[in-house]
Order: structure tokens, then sequence, then C-alpha cells
């Protein structure tokens, strides 16, 4: 079997709202090997969910195709559906469900037998901590339950391409780390390639092999995590002095060692490089030669949000608040899902992003 | 890059088969109902209050002694259950449009029919529990059982439940998201179906309109059906009639409801 797990070719979809046409993705061509973990990032509205949702065939493209497990999303919905795992932005079981039940039915909708179900069922219960609450409904489980419980129903199946729509939305941070656990976990024992798509750029960055990043229906860039940062933001780096004259100064010592920009803001001098770590120590000591005295010096990472605004001139923020939502992204952002970390304004971002390296 | 293992279950993969699916979607709808079958009594509530509120206003004014007025009601009562409770059901496949299983299900190879049918035959089960225990609640005060009539009157019931409830899930597939629309169309169609029916007042004494606009009314046929058969007249004509009814509804609701399931993404 071909190695090409997902082999999208020139994906489009118009929608009309409002008597008015909008592209909600806009040609859309990328391959994804098998055993992947690829995630899209992009604001709201970005066209990530339209994109999944043609894949997973539950809403035909208006023009293009996509062969999804060796099978073409038109022609053969039942065969691409029969192999895929999807998990949706809501909630996948039923409200009124018992957990367990669902994960059965869900083995039945697959064809298995009744004792492979329940033998899977209770596999994933045990593997996504579901236990304790096996025989409750679903509507009595909390959010993180709710979401393990959708992750198992996806993989009920052991589908080799589990399809996840923002799967960590709503979730506190450790009911996330949790979850991202569980699904590398699961991947490492069946080899299930993950497709997922997030506007948590923390999520992207530090789980995803490779990023794709969608912007206004299209991918506006496409390589892992860390050459998207290295090739397209760098690091940057905040020299601090004992006035603006020394500042001055400094600005053209540094000048002398790079060609980005460097600008005084006050006492301190500031610019964005790649390898900016190689470039800190002997900035300080180029300073030192020239009698201008450092007094703090600081090297922060670039994030995704930084290879974003490279990009589009937008942080992921802006981008996800301007946009109209579209029809089926619905989502507004609220200040928890709208809010990725950026470098420049918290000091947990510092820390975040450090810690990814 | 750890070495992979691979999947499982590599190509034994599932073929629709609608009628193989039709069963796990009612199965799978069946399962709430087994777990919590109190809902089934609770949902009760209101034809218990017809048929002990409004049931001795009718004895009073007819003067017919309480058995009588029972063999006239009772069935009456039977096809409320299934207005007021198969007629809402599309409001809980509106809710899973909204929480998210409906999706999830539409991913799932499952025949988009067996989605519809599935749970349209799911309806039967509620309608012929309910109507058995308000048939055994009315018992006592004087309701006489022809069991050949009630078997046929559950199974005529079943019909036009399985007819109702693809109707009722067709405009919750059609309103989508929209929980009012769902609720407004519902309600406006429900109570001129349910008066037009003589399910609760005889339309005997009504104005000539009324009458005319109650023949086309297929709830009032089935009622009708449903009195002659527990009366035991098993030879009357209404009981074709009500049956040409039901099975209209039927064939016409899953028709139209497998059409919008197919629709539905």
């Amino acid at each position: 079997m071909a190695n090409e797990i997902i082999e999208a070719d020139g994906l489009t979809k118009r929608f009309t709202v409002k008597k008015k046409t909008v592209e909600a993705v806009t040609d859309l061509t990328f391959h994804v090997e098998r055993g992947a973990l690829v995630a899209f990032l992009g604001p709201n509205g970005a066209g990530k969910s339209t994109s999944l949702r043609m894949l997973t065939t539950l809403i035909p493209p208006t023009s293009g195709t996509a062969r999804v497990v060796g099978f073409d999303i038109l022609r053969d919905p039942a065969d691409v559906r029969a192999r895929i795992g999807y998990v949706g932005q809501l909630t996948s079981g039923s409200f009124a469900q018992r957990t367990r039940d669902e994960l059965l039915s869900q083995g039945a909708f697959y064809g298995l037998s009744r004792a492979e179900s329940a033998r899977r069922a209770d596999e994933l219960i045990e593997s996504l901590d579901l236990a304790p609450f096996a025989t409750r409904t679903v509507q009595q489980l909390s959010g993180g339950q709710k979401r393990r419980l959708d992750i198992a129903l996806g993989l009920m199946h052991a589908p080799p391409l589990l399809f996840l729509d923002e799967p960590s939305t709503g979730l506190d941070p450790q009911s996330r780390a949790n979850l991202w656990q569980h699904i590398l976990d699961l991947r490492a024992t069946y080899g299930t390639t993950v497709f997922l798509t997030t506007h948590y750029l923390e999520e992207a960055d530090r789980y995803a092999e490779r990023v794709m990043v969608m912007d206004k229906g299209r991918v506006i860039a496409d390589d892992t995590a860390a050459q998207l940062k290295a090739n397209l933001a760098g690091d940057l780096l905040t020299f601090g002095f004992a006035d603006e004259t020394d500042a001055a100064s400094a600005v053209a010592v540094i000048q002398g060692l790079t060609d980005r920009e460097v600008r005084r803001d006050g006492a301190s001098v500031t610019l964005t490089a790649p390898d900016g770590d190689a470039l800190l120590p002997t900035a300080v000591r180029a300073l030192d030669a020239a009698g201008l005295s450092v007094r703090t010096a600081t090297g922060v990472p670039p994030t995704l949000d930084d290879v974003f605004l490279a990009l589009t001139g937008r942080t992921l923020r802006e981008a996800g608040e301007g946009e109209p939502a579209e029809d089926d992204e619905g989502e507004t952002p609220d200040a928890e899902r709208g809010a990725p970390a950026t470098r420049r304004s918290t000091d947990e971002a510092k820390t975040a992003t450090g810690a990814n390296r | 890059m750890t070495t992979m293992q691979t999947n499982p279950r590599p190509d034994t993969v599932v073929r629709a088969n609608p009628a193989r699916d039709t069963w796990n979607v009612l199965t799978r709808e069946l399962k709430p109902v087994v777990r919590d079958p109190f809902s089934l009594i609770f949902s009760l509530v209101q034809p218990l209050v017809f048929l002990g509120l409004f049931g001795p206003l009718l004895i009073g004014q007819s003067g017919a002694p309480v058995g009588e007025t029972l063999q006239w009601f009772v069935p009456g009562v039977l096809v409320m259950i299934v207005l007021f409770g198969t007629g809402a059901t599309g409001s809980n496949l509106q809710y899973e449009m909204m929480t998210g299983s409906h999706e999830r299900t539409l991913v799932a190879p499952l025949s988009r029919s067996s989605l519809l049918i599935g749970r349209a035959l799911k309806e039967i089960a509620p309608i012929v529990v309910q109507a058995l225990i308000i048939v055994l609640i009315a018992w006592p005060f004087g309701f006489t059982i022809n069991w050949a009539g009630l078997v046929a009157g559950l199974a005529l019931l079943a019909v036009f439940g399985v007819g109702l409830g693809a109707l009722s899930y067709t405009l919750a597939l059609k309103t989508k998201d929209r929980e009012w629309l769902f609720w407004g169309v519902q309600q406006t169609l429900i109570f001129p179906l349910l008066i037009l029916s003589g399910m609760l007042l005889p339309l005997d004494d009504g104005p000539a309109w009324m009458q005319a606009v109650a023949t086309v009314n297929p709830v009032n046929w089935v009622v009708q059906a449903e009195r002659a058969l527990f009366a035991g007249d098993l030879g009357a004509v209404e009981i074709l009639w009500g049956w040409v009814a039901a099975v209209v509804l039927a064939v016409l609701g899953l028709w139209v409801g497998v059409r919008a399931m197919r629709k539905s993404n």
C-alpha cells in the first residue's frame, strides 16, 4: 500500500452565507505519510474544520478531491468512513447514553463482534481512565472525561488514521496534558496516523511533527515547528544598559554582528535573529570589548505565533478575533480559547516555550 | 521514532448494510430506555392527567356510564401518547445534532437510511409499553379489553408511531440547530391535529367545516380505528381506513426522513 495516507488535491469549499459566497478553503493540496502526527494550526475561521469535514466525508468539496486511506472521498466515501476515526469539535457520545454502552454501540457500527466490542471497550476504558464512569451517562461526565470518551469512541475500531478537531479546546491545562499523554501512548501502541486541528500554539509546537499553518482558507506554511520558527521567526534578544547613551552606542556594535535590524527602546536594545543563542554571548563579549557595560541580556526563543505574525502580519489572537465565524466553525473565541500566549505578553509563555526546546 | 506496530485490523473493514445498520441503530436507541425505564413512566404523566382530569368531565357531560365513556375515550388517549411523545422525539435527534453525537454517527460506516429508520422503529417500544400501562389503569374502572383488538390496536399504533416519529426526526433535521423553530412547528401542528381528530371531544357537534377538515386528518382515522378495535368491532370499515392512514403516514414519513438524513452533515 502506498505510504501516503492522505493525498488532498485542490480541495476547495465555498459556502453561501446570506447570499454572499464565502470561500472557506482554497486549493488545499498536501500529502500526509502513514504514522505522521500533523497539525493544522490557525485562528478560528481559518478553514481548518471545513478541511477536516471534507477529508472525513462529512461535506463534499466544491471542487478538488482527496484520497484518504487509499480511497477517494467522493467516489468511495463508505470505504473512507470504515477506515478512519473522527473526533469532532463537540461531544461524540450521546448525552442520554452510558459511557460503556456508547463504546459497544460504536463497535457494532464498525462491524466488530459483540465479544470483540466488549474486549476493545474495556481496553479503552482502562487505558483512557474511564473505568469509574463506565456506567454513568455521558451527560454526567466532566469536560475532560467527555473528551477522553470521544477519543475512545474514535479508536474503537483501531483506525489507521485518526482525525481530531480541536481535541483540547475547553480543557484545563492539566486535562489537556493528560489527554495528550493518552493520544501519544495510543499512537505509540497502534502506529495510528494522527491529524489534528488546533488554535493552541503550544499544542502544535509541542506535539505535532509537522505543522501546516492555515489562514483565510489557505495553507501558508508547512514544515516542522522547529524549521518554521528558525526560518520565519527568530530569537528575541534584549540587552539592557545603564542609560540611553550606552544603548545608542550599543546599537552600532551589535549591528556589526548581524544583518537583522537592531532597535533601541530607551535604555535597552532589541533584535530578532536566528541562532540567537549563539549571537547572545558573542554580542555581550563585543559590547564588553567596546567598553559598554551590559546590565541584562535575555534571549527568548520564538513561538509559532511569531511565525504566524511573520507570515500574516497579525498574531493568531488578532486573526481569530477579526474573522467572521464561518458556517460550521461558528464558535466565538472566548477569553480562554482565543488567547494564545505570545512571548511579548507573559512570562509563562517564556517558560513554556523554553521547556519545549 | 518508535517502531510502529501495524494496524491490528488492517483491511477487515465493515461495509454498509442497511438491515444490520438499522438493527444497530435501533438497539443503541433502546439502551437509554432499558437503562432507565422510569423515564417511560414519567412521560405518562400527561396522558394520565387527561385520563384523570378530563375523563370525569366527559363522564359528567355525556351522562353515560363510566365504562362506556372510557371505551370511547381511552383509545384516543393511546393515540395522544403517540402524538405528544413520538411527535416530540425529533428533539432528541436535534439535541444530538447540537451536542455532536449525530456527527459521529455520520462519519461511521452506517447507511444513511438506517440512521433514520432505526430511530423511527425504536419508537414502537415506548408506545407499546405506555399504551399497555394506560389500558391496565383504565381496566378496573370498567374499560373492557378485546384481546384481539388490543393486539391489532397496538400494531396500528406502532405503525402510526413510526410514521409520526419519522416526520418528527425529519423536522429536526430540517430545522437543524434552531430549537425554537422545531418546537414552533411541532406545537403549531400538534394541537389542530389533536382537536380535529375527535380525540378529546366528539366532532359530531362541531361545525361542518371542522368535520370536513377532520376527514383529511390521518390522526382522526387512526383514533376511529382504535375505537373500533378496542370495542371488538373487528369488521368495522374504520379499521381499514385507520390502517391506510397509518401506513401512508409511515411510508411518507420514512421517505422524507431518509431523504433529509442523506442531506445531513
